[in-house]
């Protein structure tokens, strides 16, 4: 097969014997760092923990939490709302819509490289801009608003590919089915390929949301950060979140802010936890109804 | 696949159902609506991305434009960071006000990008595959599919933890017990006496590369490992049947299968290894002005200055010093579209080239 001379067969075992042990060693290397940073942040938040977090606002660098946790929801919110609607159609866009080229290649190659660009753009560089040109050029100061739009940017790309590979794993037949029984494109679109594909869209955007709910640059450039709870308008009002207690208590004097920053650290753990769990179960769930269903 | 439009006027839900003849004809004027709404939403929907790119490189290019002409090509190569005197006079270069004594370069910066990247990625790429294998190959499944889980759970813990963690547990770890012996015992030869001098706190190149290296690991691997699932077992077991060794049939016939999967998740965490922000600018050490010294030495990245300068920069009344932040940003956003667009090259490249025997 090639032209060097083949390796003795000790060698040779020794090779795959050393192989083995990589494979296991880097398994721990994965893994053990891991274990080692949620047991660390755990294990500092817990002793310290206090339920009044979660009903006491920030003052200054102690208090509680309850403004960060309102205002990490409001953003998870506002961002589901406005990159989910565009998010979604873009993926349906990309999957369901767009024509196929004459020469038989996929269409929306532009949308696509466009989408696959974002998604690798520094979210820092999402949050200069954002600063510049809507919390500074618009004058909209930090606030809401500013924060959902750059945030929204940042997961679209995301959003849009795993709607798209939803849809796009909706079985032919249905299509066919669905055209058979004369439904229009859009009702066929709406009862039949989204219905399908929901799990795996819904999915898409729990994950999305975890990432927006736990991003720390673009949100200190555009929602500024306030001991405040989140009021209801869109510009000029700052907004709490809890990636900032993490960033900026862990240095500031006395021990109050310390166990503020490993209680939001120890919060955002859990609540990611619970958004990706959730969307996995989501899928195992529908994996089952699905083989059950041919 | 495109659905062929359906009859029109044929709507299959009972529009006679509805109670008056206004919502009767809204109703119709609805459903023979529906397509085009849905085209018309998804369309504008899919040119928002390309949208967005636009106008950030924009904005960017403009407020970067005053910065660009008077810091010059030499921007990427100077290794100063100088503000200038906020006191003292502005004056003017080619029409553009600055602090008199402000001189800015980007060199350590965008060397501390790239070699806190690097870094990340040679220690995740081994380890990521090593451990999909484990994962896909060796463990029976009742383990491997929660680890596999736990892996990909990994990926949604926020950078701010990493960074954190990195700064008070992890680098003060390696400080004390791996850092020392490894700069003591290094050879002092070429590359490798990057390795030797001052060991540091703990705050510098190799932490933050190896935070950041934990952090791609999961996009790396969680993709390896379904890519490796792929993998048809034909070949690998006529692999076997020839004799080969578990290594061979990984090193000839799987890693070779998926290797453009590979290569792009591999660009997917050099991607966020290259924008990563808050976990650099906790553990790197903050340090302006010039490159490492030694791999232990603090330095800092692009994405992490923006972060940390801009309060500073605000207070230079000329607003030149925003301008350069926007000129770093242009920088740090044009590593990142040519990172991406060179892999899409080499994911057609390679996937062509490198069909292993037996595909079809």
């Amino acid at each position: 097969m090639s032209a060097a001379p083949m390796p003795g067969a000790r060698q040779r075992r020794g090779l795959a014997v050393g192989f083995q042990v990589a494979t296991y060693l880097s398994l721990i290397l994965v893994l053990g760092p891991a274990a080692w940073l949620l047991l660390g942040v755990i294990g500092r938040a817990v002793p310290h923990f206090s339920w009044s977090v979660l009903y006491t606002d920030t003052k200054g660098t102690s208090g509680g939490l309850e403004n960060a946790i309102l205002g990490t929801l409001v953003l998870m919110l506002g961002t589901f709302i406005v990159a989910g609607s565009v998010g979604v159609l873009a993926g349906i866009h990309l999957a369901e819509l767009s024509r196929p080229r004459r020469n038989g290649k996929p269409s929306g190659g532009l949308l696509r490289t466009a989408s696959d660009v974002l998604s690798g753009f520094p979210s820092i560089v999402l949050g200069y801009v954002g600063y510049v040109a809507l919390v500074v050029g618009l004058k909209w100061g930090f606030s809401l608003l500013p924060a959902i739009i750059i945030l929204s940017i940042m997961v679209v790309p995301y959003i849009a590919k795993t709607t798209e590979t939803a849809i796009r794993q909706v079985p032919t037949n249905y299509r066919e089915g669905a055209e058979a029984l004369g439904m229009s494109t859009g009702y066929g679109l709406r009862k039949v390929i989204l219905k399908t594909a929901f799990p795996g869209i819904v999915t898409g955007l729990l994950i999305a949301v975890a990432i927006a709910g736990g991003e720390t640059a673009p949100l200190i450039y555009t929602a500024g950060f306030t001991d405040a709870n989140p009021s209801f308008s869109l510009i000029h009002h700052q907004i709490g979140y809890l990636t900032y207690p993490v960033f900026n208590f862990y240095n500031q004097p006395g021990n109050q802010a310390h166990y503020l920053a490993y209680d939001s650290a120890l919060l955002l753990i859990v609540l990611v936890l619970i958004l990706i769990v959730g969307a996995h179960f989501i899928v195992a769930r529908t994996q089952r109804h699905a083989e059950s269903r041919f | 696949v495109t659905i062929a439009s359906g009859a029109p006027g044929r709507a299959p839900a009972r529009v006679e159902d509805l109670p008056d003849p206004l919502f009767k004809r809204i109703g119709e004027v609805l459903r023979n609506q529906e397509e085009s709404a849905w085209r018309i939403g998804a369309r504008i929907a899919s040119l928002l991305p390309l949208a967005a790119l636009g106008f950030a490189i924009t904005v960017l290019a403009i407020k970067a434009w005053p910065a660009i002409r008077v810091n010059g090509i030499g921007f990427l190569t100077r290794s100063t960071w100088n503000a200038g005197s906020g006191y003292g006079a502005t004056v003017h270069t080619d029409g553009v006000a600055h602090p008199m004594g402000s001189s800015y370069g980007a060199w350590p910066l965008i060397a501390g990008t790239l070699q806190t990247s690097a870094i990340a990625v040679i220690i995740a790429v081994p380890i990521s595959i090593g451990a999909a294998f484990a994962l896909t190959e060796r463990l029976p499944r009742f383990i491997s599919r929660p680890l596999g889980f736990a892996i990909e759970v990994l990926a949604g813990i926020p950078s701010v933890i990493f960074g954190i963690w990195g700064l008070l547990t992890l680098g003060p770890f390696l400080a004390d017990h791996v850092y020392p012996t490894i700069a003591n015992n290094m050879p002092d030869v070429p590359i490798l006496s990057y390795f030797r001098g001052p060991s540091g706190e703990g705050e510098g190149l190799l932490t933050a590369g190896i935070v950041l290296a934990l952090m791609i690991v999961p996009i790396i691997a969680s993709t390896t490992r379904d890519l490796f699932m792929a993998v048809p077992p034909l070949p690998k077991e006529g692999g076997e049947a020839l004799g080969m060794t578990d290594f061979e049939v990984a090193n000839k016939i799987t890693v070779p299968w998926v290797r453009s999967g590979i290569i792009g998740a591999t660009v997917l965490g050099l991607g966020r290894a290259l924008g990563e922000t808050v976990a650099v600018a906790l553990i790197a050490g903050s340090i302006l002005g010039h490159t490492a010294q030694n791999i232990f030495s603090p330095m800092t990245t692009i994405a992490a200055t923006i972060l940390t300068q801009l309060d500073g920069a605000q207070t230079d009344g000329t607003g030149f010093a925003v301008a350069t932040l926007a000129e770093l940003a242009l920088i740090l956003a044009v590593i990142s579209v040519a990172v991406n667009l060179l892999a899409r090259l080499i994911i057609k490249r390679s996937g062509r080239l490198g069909a292993p025997v037996g595909r079809a």
